[in-house]
């Protein structure tokens, strides 16, 4: 089975406060770290061991600056056979739907069965997944937690729903899923692994290589555009109680009990 | 600019999801004059069920009917708004697991921009829909400028925009079975099973009227005993949020969030949980926030109704000792 | 003196000179044992390198030193091991003897003919009679008492079967049928009217004269030659079982025990013989298959006796993580036995993990060393450990919430995943008459560097030794400072779990701060980093733990201590294990808590090289082992037995640890712990907001 792999680069934020610079264009990045988005970490993992099992290759793509080579050089170290770096200065501003031209015209360069997305990115929206599935008018499925191949032409997969349950369908191929963190266990990539794919080629592919209109790419394509960053006001709020232990103790078991939180 | 804005309507055995509502209020604050039209999909006497509850809130409601959409399949119902959906059109959607299966897709299928995952709307700007997106799990805002003009697809957080709760209307439902069918099923390539229910747990939390629930700031699956004792002395039970069930510390029966349980207790007592949005949004029912988390920033403080900054695992017990006192 | 009865050498059996038999059995038996012992070398010249011959004269004296005083540590059980073996090594002289004369009638070893054969013979009569009671001791002890430390439990594979029984049936056996043999002859001595040489009363020849003094001379001729030869069937069958179980150590212990681990605290390079440039071009990392172990940890598969000490000791067994390191030994060995088969070809190629080793099962390990300081062998587990975990890392598998911690600590520095600039942060809830220096070549520069590690920068509790400690350090008047954010985690446990090359990368981070720091010496209150710079990092100034410049400044008088507040208040002290069995302080930290006028300190059961694991300490608080209960709650049942009503420690994960485990067993209020720096710094003399002494 060929599998495209689509991951991105994002700051790491998981233990630190995300701060706003001074005049609100981006987040603070001078101290922050990157990694490879969780969810796209997960389908990479998930793709690897679908190859493990029935053959074929995986190929990891990112869109992205020169940085993003770390990622897919990361997901390379794991695994996957090959990377892409899709990336080009006409790139820069493009909304979901842009990137999602981007990767479509990569797509359909190569011969694909299946297509991993992560389900989300800390800092997106989840829409690459379905915009890239209904621009190639391929089935798509978001938030899958379960992938078992049937045959060539079908594979069988869950989609996490509310309530914790799982919905299950069938889907032909090729198709585009999203992947929900928890479908597998991702292996561990450390130092050494990375630089045993040190020496291995990643293909940078830009707007010529892909023959992009420019209509849709970059920012004068973007029909969504950030503005600026802000910490939101917090607003009314809770009201925090003060005080010492003993008075907090005293004011909450007074609320708990008029509030009924006690029987 | 006549402009309709479309919302689509969650439902499920009969019974029509809280984000109608939700939507109502969202489109009003997108385009306050224009029309907005409800659209529900499903079959039979269920979907009957729904046109009917949404036509006190809706003044029109277009149905599609077919045994075919009795189960929600995100892949047919892409393939069939847009052969009922004007070109223009605004069309709002929940952001959830529905919807974000849908939305994305469904932009690129009716040609418009796609804007995801809103919770407010401030006007127009130049002429652009001037949104409130969150960034890095709410840590950050952000403000986006959406075209409309050729269209878009929202979607709308659950739970942030106050539900229209007027039911002033008495509204029409058009049937638009004949115009989304008239060329065939779309959607063929992915077929639904089954839905596979989580295993039911000893406690059903959706019952429960005090919650006691514990996140990420118990640090140790040894501490959940505390937390279990406060439960007890308080007669509530003990729920959780995702890092938990992740780490097998608890089930999933007892996970509360969008991808979790809904709860509606009286009292909620959120212990060491940040209160990320997809926690929150499985809390319904305005329930009474008590929020105990050690970062005086974290996000549950907003929608807490008291907090008390303090570290949970030096908390718990003495507020276990002082309930236990009062109770005698 | 004309033999009474007709030698084993001159006899006739069943129509055929025995002397056929007498020739016939040590060679076949002689042969197999080569045959056997050729076959075990095998796994060992394909087992990787191991340099164990330097230092010959330590390694000499710690082969005869150690064993001596690790084998009475259980005491009833060394009675019956020690009279037994000494016993052997006496006997060897009799058991050469013993074939020869069934060949060369009326042999004897040249030098052993007269006075000194006398006390040779009278010695050995002794000696033989004591095995005898001791084997069948043994017999009683393993077959009708069972003590539980030898059960196999279900997970770790069947039980060995009787070969302890077989064996010490035989040992028991041999004496037996040498007293018959020998006794026979004397009996029909006596009967004939001679004069038996002078026999110690009540040894077993002795009571065997006895009870055949009435046999007629055609029984005991019959006696005399049968137990002569099931004696040697017996003796050679012993010795070609020996390498095929527990008794094995009979004829590995001295070399295992002679290519012992020498230097404690470290951990052995990935391979032996290369450089870390050559180890990097290395195509695998770590243990995978049984042929990546190096020849020595063969070797100490094969002489593992299977006393389970270790076990018993081993604290991830004691609360049901599923290790027990006695199992590591006996499994690889079986798997061994098995890949190298004694006929047919060798089939080793299975990967270890999956197969005979559980990925849990290897991350249970703490790395405390308690197995390691009890085991009368001196078999090393830690490095096996670390080298299969470095194969499980080199292929991916390590589990979610380790993934985290060490990707933090690639990319931080830490695994907490904090921002480096906040490393210092601790200091700025210091009294405000502090300053501690951040220390750089340039402009600021110490004499000491405090070298504070993770945990202690970053967790908020934790902090308060690294404040305490700097307290300490102002009031002994040391000129120090500390590296701020140019200070990476010292890399402990990212080696001993596995992650070699990030601890390289943390190490050369270190160094380089160090060096660039232009510091005379280090001091550091965290265990863990202590053991780390004192072992695994080479080229920077001498390091030493807190406790020992405080035991030294208070020698001096530079530290003076008040009486202690809490008169009722019970001590004890918990060895961190990376303080006392990896670095053998047991005394100091003891020394410093008793200089505090007025305390009052108890020993828990298991304490200084016995000391019970906390539950483990850096990557260690990440990893969310199977086990039925926590070490810290074990270790703090056992101060409250021990009296105690404050334990104190001097690790910081081992007081994250203790005070977990003290909210979790409901002694709030009754237990409490402080690291012993925490309490230096309560009792010093010194008023710390002033800086004045009072």
């Amino acid at each position: 089975m060929e599998i495209l792999v689509c991951v991105k680069r994002v700051p790491d934020t998981a233990e630190n406060e995300i701060e706003v610079n001074k005049d609100g264009t981006d987040i603070e990045r001078d101290d922050l770290v990157y990694s490879v988005n969780e969810w796209d970490n997960y389908a990479a993992e998930e793709a690897i061991q679908i190859r493990d099992n029935v053959g074929g290759t995986v190929t990891v793509l990112s869109v992205g600056g020169e940085d993003a080579e770390e990622v897919v050089r990361r997901e390379m170290a794991m695994g996957a056979d090959q990377g892409i770096l899709l990336s080009d200065e006409a790139f820069t501003g493009s909304d979901g739907r842009g990137i999602s031209e981007i990767i479509k015209a990569e797509v359909e360069k190569g011969k694909y069965d299946l297509i991993l997305t992560g389900a989300q990115a800390d800092d997106g929206a989840g829409q690459i997944g379905g915009m890239l599935a209904a621009l190639l008018d391929w089935p798509y499925a978001s938030l899958v937690n379960l992938i078992e191949i049937i045959d060539e032409s079908k594979i069988k997969v869950g989609r996490e729903i509310a309530g914790g349950n799982q919905e299950m369908s069938e889907i032909d191929l090729p198709c585009v899923l999203s992947i929900q963190t928890g479908i597998n266990e991702p292996r561990y990539v450390g130092i050494r692994g990375i630089r045993k794919v040190a020496s291995m080629e990643i293909p940078v592919h830009g707007t010529g290589d892909l023959s992009l209109s420019p209509d849709v790419i970059g920012k004068s394509g973007a029909k969504v555009k950030r503005l600026d960053y802000f910490v939101h006001d917090p607003g009314e709020g809770a009201d925090i109680l003060e005080g010492s232990i003993d008075e907090i103790l005293d004011k909450l078991v007074e609320i708990l009990k008029t509030k009924g939180g006690i029987k | 600019m006549a402009q309709t804005v479309f919302t689509y309507i969650l439902h499920k055995d009969g019974k029509i999801d809280d984000t109608a509502f939700e939507l109502i209020s969202a489109a009003k604050k997108i385009l306050p004059d224009a029309p907005v039209i409800a659209i529900a999909v499903g079959s039979g006497s269920e979907l009957e069920a729904a046109c009917n509850e949404l036509s006190a809130s809706y003044p029109e409601i277009w149905k599609i009917d077919d045994e075919a959409l009795s189960y929600p399949n995100a892949e047919i119902i892409r393939g069939l708004l847009p052969r009922i959906i004007p070109q223009g059109s605004i069309v709002l959607v929940p952001h959830e697991h529905f919807g974000m299966d849908l939305s994305p897709g469904l932009s690129i299928k009716l040609d418009t921009s796609f804007l995801p995952d809103a919770v407010d709307f401030q006007g127009m700007e130049d002429g652009k829909l001037k949104a409130i997106r969150e960034e890095y799990s709410g840590q950050v805002s952000t403000h986006v400028l959406c075209d409309i003009a050729q269209g878009s697809v929202i979607t709308i957080r659950p739970g942030v925009f106050k539900a229209d709760e007027s039911k002033g209307e008495s509204g029409t439902v058009v049937d638009k079975t004949a115009d989304a069918l008239k060329e065939g099923l779309p959607g063929q390539s992915r077929r639904f099973l089954e839905v596979v229910e989580a295993e039911v747990g000893d406690v059903d939390i959706t019952k429960s009227e005090i919650l006691i629930s514990v996140g990420r700031g118990i640090e140790d699956e040894e501490n959940l005993e505390m937390v279990n004792e406060l439960a007890e002395t308080m007669g509530g039970d003990v729920s959780c949020s995702r890092p938990i069930v992740d780490a097998k510390w608890m089930e999933k029966s007892r996970q509360v969030g969008t991808s979790g349980q809904t709860v509606k207790p009286k009292v909620y007592l959120a212990l060491g949980i940040s209160g990320s949005f997809q926690h929150m949004g499985g809390v319904k029912g305005a329930p009474y926030v008590i929020a105990v988390n050690k970062n005086p920033k974290a996000p549950i403080f907003q929608q807490a109704d008291v907090g008390v900054v303090a570290d949970i695992l030096e908390f718990i017990p003495m507020l276990t000792d002082k309930v236990k006192e009062i109770k005698g | 003196m004309e033999p009474a009865l007709i030698s084993p050498a001159t006899a006739s059996l069943f129509g055929i000179p025995a002397i056929l038999f007498s020739i016939l059995i040590p060679i076949v038996g002689l042969g197999f044992l080569v045959f056997i012992l050729r076959k075990r070398l095998y796994p060992l010249f394909s087992a990787q390198t191991d340099p164990r011959t330097d230092n010959v004269k330590e390694r000499l004296i710690r082969t005869f030193l150690y064993p001596h005083h690790r084998m009475p540590r259980y005491l009833l059980v060394s009675f019956i091991h020690i009279t037994i073996m000494s016993g052997f090594i006496i006997l060897t002289l009799r058991w050469i003897t013993l074939p020869i004369v069934g060949i060369w009638d009326g042999f004897v070893i040249p030098g052993l003919g007269g006075v000194l054969g006398n006390i040779y013979t009278n010695v050995k009569d002794l000696v033989a009679s004591l095995i005898l009671i001791m084997s069948v001791f043994a017999l009683i002890r393993r077959g009708v008492f069972k003590p539980e430390r030898y059960a196999v439990p279900s997970r770790y594979g069947k039980d060995r079967g009787p070969e302890t029984l077989v064996v010490l049936g035989l040992i028991a056996g041999l004496m037996i049928l040498d007293m018959l043999f020998q006794g026979s002859s004397v009996a029909a001595q006596i009967q004939k009217g001679g004069q038996p040489e002078m026999l110690i009363p009540a040894t077993g020849i002795w009571c065997a004269i006895y009870l055949m003094s009435d046999i007629p001379l055609p029984i005991l001729q019959k006696i005399h030659l049968s137990a002569y030869f099931i004696h040697e069937l017996f003796f050679f069958s012993l010795l070609c079982l020996l390498p095929f179980g527990r008794f094995f150590h009979l004829i590995t212990a001295l070399p295992d025990l002679f290519s012992m681990k020498l230097n404690k605290g470290t951990v052995k390079p990935v391979q032996w013989g290369l450089s870390e440039e050559e180890i990097e071009g290395l195509e695998s990392f770590g243990v995978k298959k049984f042929q990546d172990f190096t020849w020595k940890h063969v070797l100490d598969f094969f002489s593992c006796a299977d006393c389970g000490r270790c076990s018993d000791q081993c604290p991830a067994n004691a609360v049901g993580r599923p290790l027990s390191p006695r199992f590591i030994s006996i499994k690889s060995r079986d798997y061994c036995y098995t890949a190298y088969p004694i006929t047919g070809p060798s089939q080793n190629g299975k990967p270890l993990i999956g197969n005979i080793f559980e990925e849990d099962e290897i991350w249970s390990c703490t790395t405390c060393g308690a197995c390691e300081e009890e085991c009368p062998l001196l078999i090393e587990y830690i490095d096996k450990i670390v080298d299969l975990r470095r194969g499980m890392v080199d292929d991916g598998l390590v589990p979610q919430s380790l993934q985290k911690p060490l990707q933090a600590l690639e990319k931080r520095g830490n695994p907490y995943g904090m921002m480096e600039k906040k490393r210092a942060d601790w200091t700025q809830d210091l009294p405000e008459n502090y300053e501690i220096k951040i220390l750089d070549k340039k402009k600021n520069n110490a004499d000491t560097l405090y070298f504070v590690d993770s945990i202690t920068s970053y967790d908020d509790h934790i902090q308060d030794i690294a404040k305490s400690t700097a307290k300490v350090l102002n009031a002994a008047d040391i000129d120090f400072g500390i590296l701020g954010p140019a200070e990476k985690d010292s890399g402990h446990e990212v080696r001993r779990f596995g992650e070699e090359m990030l601890f390289w990368e943390l190490r050369d981070q270190n160094i380089d701060a160090i060096i660039n720091s232009g510091v005379q010496r280090i001091v550091t209150a965290d265990p863990h980093a202590y053991n780390a710079l004192k072992h695994d990092y080479t080229d920077i100034p001498p390091v030493e733990h807190i406790s020992e410049l405080i035991d030294r400044c208070i020698a001096s008088g530079k530290l003076r201590l008040r009486e202690a507040e809490d008169k009722e208040a019970v001590y004890t002290y918990h060895d961190p294990c990376y303080l006392g069995r990896h670095n053998s302080l047991y005394d100091i930290p003891r020394r410093v808590i008793d200089a505090i006028p007025g305390t009052k300190r108890v020993e828990m059961t298991k304490c200084r090289d016995r000391s019970f694991c906390c539950g483990g300490g850096g990557l260690m608080l990440y990893y969310e082992p199977i086990e039925e209960k926590r070490m810290g709650q074990i270790r703090v049942e056992m101060a409250k037995e021990a009296g105690a009503t404050i334990i104190v420690t001097a690790c910081p994960f081992c007081l994250v640890n203790i005070e977990d485990a003290i909210k979790t067993s409901g002694l709030e209020g009754k237990m409490e712990a402080i690291d012993l720096v925490q309490l230096i710094e309560q009792h010093l003399t010194i008023d710390i907001e002033q800086g004045n002494q009072t």
